[in-house]
C-alpha cells in the first residue's frame, strides 16, 4: 500500500514537472480570413489533460470558425495548432482518430438505426465491427437509449438525436472531446441529462473543449474560459474570478422610464466609481463591494422598478459584448 | 488510404439496402421501356441495321445508357441530399477520414449503382429474345469505368450546384443528349463525315459502341481504343471530381 502511494505521489510531481507534456491542445495566433472578413484574429489558447476549456462568444464571434480550424474542415490562414504534440494540418489523420467531435447540427443518417449510426461512424475510425457493437451498447446505456437501439432516427426527438451524437463523438474513445454548443435548443430535461452526462465524463478525467452560449453550461461544466467577441479573445480565466474581478458580487438593475434623469444617476455612480451599463430599458449597476453596494441602494431606493441580485457569469459576457444585438 | 473510399461506400450500400426496390425501378425502368417502346414497336418498320434486328441493335446501347443514368443520378440528387440536408459528409469529416476519400467513395457507390442497373439490365435481354455472347463478360469492366466516369462527372456538378434545380442543367444538357445522340438508336457510321467526328468524341459512344461489339462477339482491334478512352476518362474526371468536391467542403 505504502509503495503504491509513493508510486502515485512520484508520478504526480512527475506530471507537474512536464508540465508542457500535459497540454492535450495548443493553439498559437491562429487566424482566418474569409474574403474581407477576419473570422478569427489571431487567437492563442491551450488545454491541459483533463481540463475543460469553454470558448463563449456571441454568434458569429468565431467559436464554431475556430472548431472547424482544429479538425481541418477550415483551413487556418495563419498560426499553429497542436494536438497531442502533433500538428493540423499534417497530422490531421492521426489526430483525428483520437478526437470526438459533437457538431452543432444534427447529421445522423436519418434512415439508419440508432445502432447501425454507431457502428457506421465507428467504421471511419476502422473499428472492427464486434467492438464497436459493445462500444455502443455500453455509450447507449451511458445516455439512457439502449432501448431505442433499433429504433430510426427520424422517429427520436431532439433531446434523444443529441445524446445519440454524443455517444457517436465517443465511439472512439476521444483522448479529446469537442462540444460545438451541445446542448442548442433543447428543453431543460434534456439539457440537464445531457450535462450530467459531460460532467460524468469529466469526472473520468475526459479532456474537452466546448462552445456555448449558455453561461449556465459554461458555469457547470467548464474549468476555464475565454471570450471571444468579433474574432478576438476579449477576456480569459476561471469563471468565479472573471465575476468576482469584472462584475463583482452583486448586480442592480434598475428599469427606466422618461421622467427618470439618466445623465444625473450616471453622474453620481460615476462620481463614486461604480461601473454602468445601459440598455435602451435598463440599468445594470455593478458595485465593487459592500460599501458601494450600499451606496447604490441609497441611490435607487427612491425608484420604483428596481432589483439586487447575485451577479454571474452572464453579466460579465454581457458587460463585454455588450448589452444590444448587433447585426454582424 | 484505401479504406476510407471502402468505408464511404459501405456505408451508402446500408442506407441503400432500406429502400432499395424503388432505387432499382427508378433505375431500370427507362432503358427497359425504351427496349419495349422503340424495338418492339419499331421492329417491322426498321430494317436490320449490320445483320441485327433494331432490338438487338439498340438493347446493348441501351444497357450503357442504363449505368450513365444509376451513376450520374446517384452522385447529384443523392450525394447533393447527403452534402446539404442530411449534411453527412461534415459527420465524415470528423473522423480521419478525408474529403478526397469521401469523393473517391462516393464516386464508387455510384459506379456500383449504375453497374448494378447495367448487369440486371443484361440479365433480363434474353427475356426479349437477345442473347448475349461469352464475350460479355469482358464488358462488365468497361461499364465499370463508365460508371466511375459518370459517378465523377455527377459529383462535379454536385460540387459547384447551389440548389437541385442546377442539375435540370446536367440532365438536359448533358445526359439526354448523350443518350440520343451516342449511337444507341442509330448507326453513326451512315451520319454525315461532319456530324461523324462529333459523335464518337462523345464518352457514352465509345462504351456503346464497346458493348455491341461485345455483346454479339463481333470484336474488332477498336475494342481497346474503346476500352481505353473509357478508362482515361474515368480516372481523369475523378481526380477533377475529388478535387472539386474537397473544394467545396474545405473552406
Amino acid at each position: 500500500m505504502q509503495q503504491q502511494k509513493a508510486i502515485s505521489k512520484y508520478e504526480d510531481k512527475n506530471s507537474s514537472i512536464s508540465n508542457n507534456n500535459s497540454k492535450i491542445l495548443i493553439v498559437k495566433k491562429l487566424k482566418k480570413v474569409f474574403g474581407k472578413r477576419t473570422a478569427v484574429n489571431s487567437i492563442s489558447f491551450s488545454i491541459s489533460k483533463g481540463q475543460c476549456l469553454a470558448i463563449l462568444g456571441p454568434n458569429g464571434a468565431g467559436k464554431t470558425t475556430t472548431i472547424h480550424m482544429l479538425v481541418g474542415v477550415v483551413e487556418k490562414t495563419a498560426g499553429t495548432i497542436e494536438i497531442f504534440n502533433r500538428f493540423v494540418p499534417d497530422d490531421l489523420r492521426e489526430i483525428k482518430k483520437k478526437v470526438g467531435v459533437v457538431p452543432q447540427i444534427d447529421n445522423l443518417d436519418p434512415d439508419l438505426t440508432v445502432i447501425e449510426n454507431l457502428v457506421i461512424y465507428a467504421s471511419y475510425f476502422n473499428i472492427r465491427k464486434k467492438i464497436a457493437l459493445e462500444r455502443a451498447d455500453e455509450l447507449l446505456h451511458f445516455f439512457a437509449l439502449y432501448k431505442r437501439r433499433k429504433e430510426v432516427i427520424s422517429n427520436l426527438s431532439g433531446g434523444q438525436r443529441r445524446r445519440i451524437i454524443l455517444a457517436r463523438a465517443l465511439i472512439n474513445k476521444p483522448e479529446l472531446l469537442i462540444l460545438d454548443e451541445p446542448t442548442v435548443g433543447l428543453d431543460p430535461q434534456a439539457r440537464l441529462l445531457i450535462w450530467e452526462r459531460i460532467e460524468r465524463l469529466k469526472a473520468r478525467g475526459t479532456t474537452m473543449l466546448l462552445t456555448s452560449h449558455y453561461m449556465e453550461e459554461v458555469s457547470r461544466l467548464s474549468d476555464n474560459l475565454i471570450i471571444l467577441n468579433r474574432g478576438k479573445i476579449i477576456v480569459e480565466g476561471n469563471a468565479h474570478e472573471l465575476i468576482e474581478k469584472i462584475i463583482g458580487p452583486e448586480v442592480f438593475e434598475l428599469e427606466l422610464s422618461p421622467n427618470i434623469k439618466i445623465e444625473d444617476l450616471l453622474e453620481k455612480f460615476s462620481q463614486c466609481d461604480i461601473a454602468v451599463d445601459k440598455s435602451p430599458q435598463r440599468l445594470y449597476i455593478y458595485p465593487k463591494d459592500k460599501e458601494r453596494a450600499k451606496l447604490v441602494e441609497k441611490i435607487i431606493k427612491e425608484f420604483p422598478k428596481w432589483i439586487r441580485r447575485p451577479s454571474n457569469l452572464e453579466d460579465v459576457f454581457l458587460r463585454l459584448t455588450g448589452r444590444k444585438l448587433r447585426d454582424i | 488510404m484505401i479504406l476510407g473510399p471502402i468505408r464511404v461506400w459501405q456505408r451508402n450500400l446500408k442506407v441503400w439496402t432500406k429502400h432499395y426496390q424503388a432505387s432499382l425501378i427508378g433505375n431500370l425502368g427507362q432503358p427497359i421501356l425504351f427496349l419495349i417502346a422503340m424495338g418492339v414497336g419499331l421492329k417491322k418498320e426498321v430494317p436490320e441495321i449490320n445483320g441485327l434486328t433494331y432490338l438487338q441493335f439498340i438493347a446493348p446501347g441501351l444497357v450503357a445508357s442504363a449505368i450513365m443514368y444509376g451513376a450520374a443520378l446517384e452522385t447529384t440528387y443523392n450525394s447533393y441530399t447527403r452534402l446539404t440536408i442530411q449534411r453527412s459528409y461534415e459527420a465524415v469529416l470528423m473522423t480521419p477520414i478525408s474529403a478526397k476519400e469521401l469523393a473517391l467513395g462516393e464516386i464508387l457507390w455510384g459506379a456500383t449503382k449504375g453497374l448494378l442497373a447495367g448487369v440486371i439490365m443484361l440479365a433480363a435481354l434474353p427475356l426479349f429474345g437477345v442473347i448475349p455472347s461469352i464475350w460479355t463478360i469482358a464488358l462488365i469492366p468497361i461499364l465499370f469505368f463508365e460508371g466511375i466516369f459518370f459517378a465523377a462527372l455527377g459529383l462535379i456538378m454536385t460540387a459547384i450546384a447551389s440548389n437541385y434545380d442546377f442539375f435540370n442543367y446536367f440532365t438536359s444538357l448533358v445526359i439526354t443528349p448523350l443518350f440520343l445522340f451516342s449511337g444507341i438508336f442509330f448507326p453513326i457510321d451512315e451520319m454525315s463525315k461532319f456530324i461523324r467526328p462529333i459523335l464518337y468524341s462523345l464518352p457514352l459512344t465509345h462504351v456503346v459502341l464497346a458493348a455491341r461489339q461485345l455483346c454479339y462477339g463481333r470484336i474488332t482491334p477498336m475494342i481497346f481504343i474503346y476500352a481505353s478512352v473509357t478508362i482515361t476518362l474515368a480516372i481523369f474526371t475523378s481526380i477533377l471530381a475529388s478535387n472539386m468536391l474537397k473544394k467545396r467542403l474545405i473552406k
